[in-house]
């Protein structure tokens, strides 16, 4: 946008007739600038490469698939429960919010438009996804684990929770972009409104609406705190998320980061690496899908 | 990232009453049906927020009831002997998350403004997926290499600058203190964790501002910072503060990863490097060993978190819609 002047012609012109304050004001902001990424860059690099190297010693076939260690300080064991837990809870909680989501976005562009109600809903979702992650822990809290104890469900019903606005905002997001002559041409071979959005506007959103949905996923995955006091604390697997406690990467993480012990310290680290690599290929997997889509609308 | 700002911005919206025309064929109660499906749908976001302000105020209601108004004013939180006082969690969020915001503003303005007016055309994808994956990382990651990396490794940093302006007034009521786990770390720790929320937004609002108000600064001689400071942070500045409160208010409810490095004694001082507490950290910590009423006034925590976040979250919405507003009618 900014590009209308070539860097050579607008340096040119600064040269010529930019009196020396001007310009040195003008070199200070440029190094700003420049200088907060590179400020932005130091902690990423930091933390990818720690997590990267001291991760990588624990990862093994036993890491993936043997119990955790039933005294922690000691190195052995694996981290199966805790990959299984956190993949199963994360799906649970989306198998909820993922339709919950797309059928209130669905309300929000192809029925609520500016009315008052769709206003709300929305301002409303907007505010939920400023909620904390802990409180939506101590809501599914006090309406789950008080009833039914602890046990996998009630994470995927507080990662649920911190799902839910996210998917609604970006899929009416990507319903915008679906233009309106298909739902006309879909009308005008008389098909009604519901089988238009079904079979039409849906279909069309799909690539945008799939990766919007990661995202969420991918967000949701990483959370600790609304599954330390809904999830309980186990050592091995547990398939059955109705029932009995489980255990996740992020709250293994949690617990391991904060003993003394060096064993202990790098299974936090072989978690993180593990935790890290899940949401990543998520997030890229979401960048691919959308850019992909991006390109076949350009097109 | 890319919905939050947008509030009311809405397109015409799809379809319009077009199928009314065809009114008297079957189908119709699919329709109808689907339509109210649909509500229900978007009526859930309204349920859990009223059940979520319900349901945790009712099992805080018997600390809120044993300490009135002191669950905020006072400092005494002390479970063995039936005290909850929360002002020195309330001082240490406060306090990290303002850290964060001085810490965490500058770069993110810095980085939105490079990445829409200053950076190579090559550059600004790059850029833009360096925040992504910034903002992807998990806050229990960031926890974890702060508790183990970063509080040893800079420990001897706050006692060198301690050292120097320990004594010197002003600056030593600041600079002070020796702890590797302080507000200081947790500051920083959630500096990094919110530059890429207050970048992100900052810079769609950033990108709304019309070309030809830049090429009119350019026009007039403007060097690019003058265009800049006359035409780009003028147009934004509504949208940029509502970012910052946004980023505030994810610090303010950030808590696996203060719970790491805050170090954990409730305590007020005004000392950066000294060890301090906050109000998520303190309820995951202690959530696990707690009953009865230590149990309620955790919760209670929760409930004053959610009220605080929830106004800051709508006091940003509602600045970054009015600046929305004026800018479309502009």
């Amino acid at each position: 946008m900014t590009d209308s002047l070539s860097a050579d012609v607008e340096r040119l012109l600064l040269d010529a007739t930019t009196s020396r304050s001007r310009r040195v004001k003008n070199r200070l902001a440029s190094i700003w600038m420049i200088g907060a990424l590179l400020v932005a860059l130091v902690p990423l690099t930091l933390v990818i490469g720690y997590v990267l190297f001291k991760g990588i010693g624990q990862l093994s076939l036993a890491w993936f698939t043997e119990d955790l260690p039933t005294i922690t300080r000691k190195a052995g064991g694996g981290m199966g429960p805790a990959i299984v837990g956190t993949l199963l809870i994360t799906f649970v909680a989306a198998l909820m919010a993922i339709p919950l989501g797309i059928l209130g976005a669905i309300y929000l562009h192809e029925y609520g438009g500016k009315g008052r109600t769709a206003r709300l809903i929305r301002f409303m979702a907007d505010v939920m996804t400023g909620v904390p992650s802990i409180v939506m822990g101590l809501f599914v809290y006090t309406v789950w684990t008080l009833t039914f104890g602890l046990n996998g469900f009630g994470g995927s019903l507080a990662l649920g929770c911190l799902m839910l606005p996210i998917i609604i905002r970006t899929t009416e997001e990507m319903l915008r972009l679906v233009p309106d002559e298909l739902r006309q041409a879909s009308y005008a071979l008389g098909n009604r409104k519901w089988r238009t959005i079904l079979t039409v506007v849906l279909p069309a959103a799909f690539g945008g609406i799939t990766s919007g949905v990661m995202i969420a996923i991918a967000r949701a995955a990483g959370e600790t705190a609304p599954l330390v006091f809904t999830i309980g604390a186990a050592r091995n697997l547990n398939l059955n998320i109705f029932e009995g406690p489980m255990t996740a990467l992020s709250v293994q993480i949690f617990g391991n980061a904060q003993t003394p012990f060096e064993a202990a310290q790098a299974r936090a680290w072989g978690a993180a690496l593990t935790l890290v690599g899940i949401v990543f290929a998520m997030t890229i997997l979401a960048r691919v899908v959308s850019s992909r889509v991006a390109r076949r609308h350009s097109a | 990232m890319t919905v939050l700002l947008s509030d009311d911005g809405i397109a015409p919206h799809g379809g319009g009453d077009a199928s009314s025309l065809l009114e008297p064929t079957s189908g119709r109660r699919g329709d109808s049906a689907f339509k109210t499906v649909a509500l229900a749908a978007g009526l859930a976001v309204l349920a859990i927020l009223g059940l979520i302000a319900y349901s945790t105020t009712k099992e805080a209601w018997p600390a809120f009831q044993q300490e009135g108004l002191g669950f905020i004013t006072s400092s005494t939180w002390i479970p063995a002997e039936n005290k909850f006082g929360a002002l020195a969690f309330i001082y240490g969020t406060v306090l990290s998350s303002l850290i964060a915001l001085v810490l965490a503003v500058p770069v993110s303005l810095g980085i939105a403004l490079y990445a829409n007016e200053a950076a190579p055309r090559r550059l600004r994808k790059p850029v833009v997926y360096v925040m992504d994956l910034l903002a992807a990382i998990p806050s229990v990651v960031y926890g974890l290499w702060g508790i183990i990396v970063l509080a040893p490794a800079i420990q001897p940093v706050y006692k060198a600058i301690s050292g120097a302006v320990g004594d010197v007034p002003v600056l030593g009521w600041f600079f002070n203190g020796e702890s590797g786990r302080s507000y200081m770390t947790a500051g920083i720790i959630l500096a990094i964790m919110i530059t890429p929320i207050i970048t992100s937004l900052s810079r769609e609002v950033i990108a709304t501002v019309p070309s030809a108000q830049r090429e009119a600064a350019y026009g007039m001689g403007a060097t690019r910072w003058e265009m800049i400071r006359a035409a780009v942070l003028p147009w934004s500045r509504g949208g940029i503060v509502g970012s910052v409160m946004l980023g505030l208010g994810r610090a303010m409810g950030e808590t696996i990863a203060v719970a790491l490095v805050i170090g954990s004694q409730p305590q007020i001082s005004t000392h950066l490097f000294e060890t301090g507490d906050s109000m998520a950290a303190v309820i995951v910590n202690q959530f696990g060993e707690a009953s009865g009423t230590h149990r309620a006034a955790l919760i209670g925590l929760g409930v004053v978190l959610f009220g605080v976040t929830i106004i800051v979250n709508v006091s940003a919405r509602g600045i970054v819609s009015r600046f929305d507003r004026r800018s479309q009618g502009a």
